[in-house]
């Protein structure tokens, strides 16, 4: 059954005179409960994808429907609640502010729930469990290493629950240990917690992570593969 | 209530910089409050004067004397129920760094026109017996640590020579507006130094009935129009007012001055907040990739710049209004009843509100009604 449903998106920027087509009628599904690694060269479309499928952008034509939301569709007001409860989101970097603690990074999206704060610190504590950064709680994001900055942003991502999580080059500033602990764990999500995960990288080695991989080119999907998980 | 700690945060964030621009709003309501304060208490000083005083003066100028024996043909107009007089003496007292002034007063008749003078009643009767005695302001005990009994010597400008008074009572206001750092002494002592008797700087005339005011002083002028000293009369109210005209000016260039620089301090604070808030495009981003509606980002930013504008509103106002009167503070004597009226604290925290709509609107609406991808785009 295919969570994310892409139907015939067109997609074009313009550049001072120049309009530049990045989708010209892009079709795919991604299953649910699948861990979809999305590669291709740079300009391919990759990251502009997963924005469209977030809903952080917006498609010039075409549709894009997620677990039966018409994304595509909404207003920036219907928008911002539904990523709130469906989509985890996490950056290559700067994901975290500053200001705030993990635990508060963490917090964050709950804070958009009705959740009371006793409900809301055992999830933020379970969520920061899963990524192995219990005894972090406390340290701000410049108290961390990129790999346990991008941990923290993974269980922001998944603190609440989302249907599903996207990673844009999760792994991109990170060191090999480090990509290697931030792949363990979202594989683990994906096969121990069932997340629905989408992944764009250009790093082979990071999407053989990956159940499926689409390798994208000038907006084109041109393969889908089947990844011999590691 | 959940969105505190995340506006806390932010204001933490460059805690020197957050400091600076509250402090910034700070000395800018404070420096608002006090200029204002002053043309508001110019303005009342302007409006004060017993609506049954009537001040005659000489129709020449006030530096003109007019003669003594004036006082029982003013007493004889129908509807005056008291007549009192003083002089200007203008002495210097020490290194004359703190300047107050001196009248010489027609003692009886002087504290009973002033009931707004409280003297204690032996002090009063002290005053009275006593020909070179002087009634002091509270004020003027506190600044030069006289005591009762004191001898004071006042160098003489207008009237040369040292002149020695022994202070035998302290005067306080009842009306806040009234000086309370004069010195008055005895006409007759005056008279007596001087060797010139029958003189008077101006006389202050009581009448029956404020309606009769105008009638009245019409009444005193003709009388002395074909005399060798005629008159000018008008209500003391009107005589106050021509002194504060003289200030005119000034609460001018103060008002003008003052709201100059409140605005320039409101602006560069204003800029600080504006630029907090663009230094954080990547974060608002951020937030609404998680889900964060644009009203609550709006708030957030709101809520950042109210907590700035109004404690700095609340320190600046505060300060003006505790500092000037635990000091009672007046200017030297030059503008009694010195103190931050409810309007002036009113119209800082309107200035405080504006503030916060001007350095917080802009941003707030830039941060709830950017798009993501192109806030993302703009740090990438």
């Amino acid at each position: 059954m295919a969570l994310v449903e892409i139907r015939d998106v067109h997609k074009s920027f313009q550049r001072g005179s120049e309009k530049i087509d990045v989708f010209a009628g892009l079709t795919l599904d991604v299953p649910q409960g699948s861990f979809t690694a999305l590669m291709g060269p740079s300009g391919s479309g990759k990251s502009t994808l997963l924005n469209l499928v977030a809903g952080l952008d917006r498609p010039t034509s075409g549709s894009i429907t997620v677990a039966g939301a018409p994304v595509s569709s909404m207003s920036p007001g219907q928008l911002a609640p539904w990523r709130a409860r469906h989509v985890g989101f996490v950056f290559q970097q700067l994901n975290l502010l500053p200001v705030l603690t993990a635990y508060q990074n963490v917090e964050l999206p709950l804070l958009l729930t009705r959740l009371s704060r006793k409900e809301r610190d055992e999830r933020v504590r379970l969520a920061l469990d899963v990524v192995g950064l219990s005894d972090r709680i406390k340290h701000f994001p410049r108290q961390l290493s990129g790999g346990q900055e991008q941990r923290t942003a993974i269980a922001r991502a998944i603190v609440a629950d989302p249907t599903v999580v996207m990673l844009d080059e999760p792994t991109g500033q990170l060191d090999a240990r480090s990509s290697q602990d931030v792949l363990a764990l979202l594989r683990r999500l994906n096969q121990e917690f069932g997340k629905t995960i989408l992944l764009v990288t250009h790093d082979a080695h990071a999407a053989a992570t990956a159940s499926t991989i689409l390798h994208l080119d000038k907006g084109v999907l041109v393969e889908r593969e089947k990844a011999a998980v590691s | 209530m959940k969105y505190v700690r995340l506006v806390l945060a932010n204001l933490g964030r460059h805690k020197w910089r957050t400091f600076l621009t509250t402090a910034g709003i700070a000395l800018a309501l404070f420096l608002f409050a006090s200029l204002r304060t002053v043309v508001t208490t110019i303005a009342a000083t302007a409006q004060w004067g017993g609506a049954r005083r009537l001040v005659t003066l000489n129709a020449t100028g006030i530096v003109f004397p007019l003669p003594l024996n004036y006082a029982e043909r003013l007493r004889a107009i129908p509807g005056v129920t008291g007549v009192t007089w003083a002089n200007w003496f203008g002495g210097r007292y020490g290194d004359n760094k703190r300047f107050f002034g001196q009248f010489a007063v027609d003692a009886e008749s002087y504290l009973a026109m002033y009931p707004e003078m409280s003297v204690p009643d032996d002090q009063r009767e002290a005053f009275f017996r006593e020909k070179g005695s002087a009634i002091v302001g509270r004020r003027l005990l506190d600044v030069f640590g006289w005591k009762v009994g004191q001898d004071v010597t006042i160098q003489g400008t207008i009237f040369p020579g040292d002149w020695t008074f022994t202070v035998r009572g302290v005067y306080t206001p009842t009306d806040k507006v009234l000086n309370d750092d004069m010195m008055i002494f005895r006409h007759d002592f005056f008279d007596e130094k001087i060797g010139r008797a029958g003189i008077a700087g101006w006389y202050v005339v009581q009448i029956d009935d404020p309606d009769h005011a105008g009638r009245i002083a019409k009444a005193i002028d003709d009388l002395f129009r074909n005399s060798s000293s005629p008159t000018k009369t008008g209500t003391e109210q009107a005589f106050n007012a021509s002194f504060a005209t003289m200030w005119g000016n000034v609460s001018l260039l103060m008002g003008t001055i003052g709201l100059a620089v409140v605005f320039a301090i409101l602006m560069v604070t204003a800029n600080a907040m504006m630029m907090s808030s663009r230094e954080r495009t990547r974060e608002v981003a951020v937030l609404k990739s998680i889900g964060f509606p644009d009203r609550v980002l709006f708030g957030v930013v709101m809520a950042e710049a109210a907590v700035i504008t109004l404690i700095g509103a609340a320190v600046g106002l505060g300060v003006a209004k505790v500092l000037y009167q635990a000091a009672n503070f007046n200017a030297a004597g030059f503008l009694p009843g010195f103190s931050v009226t409810t309007g002036t604290l009113v119209l800082g925290a309107g200035i405080a509100l504006l503030l916060m709509l001007a350095s917080g609107l802009v941003p707030a609406i830039q941060a709830a009604r950017q798009p993501i991808i192109v806030a993302l785009r703009r740090v990438e």
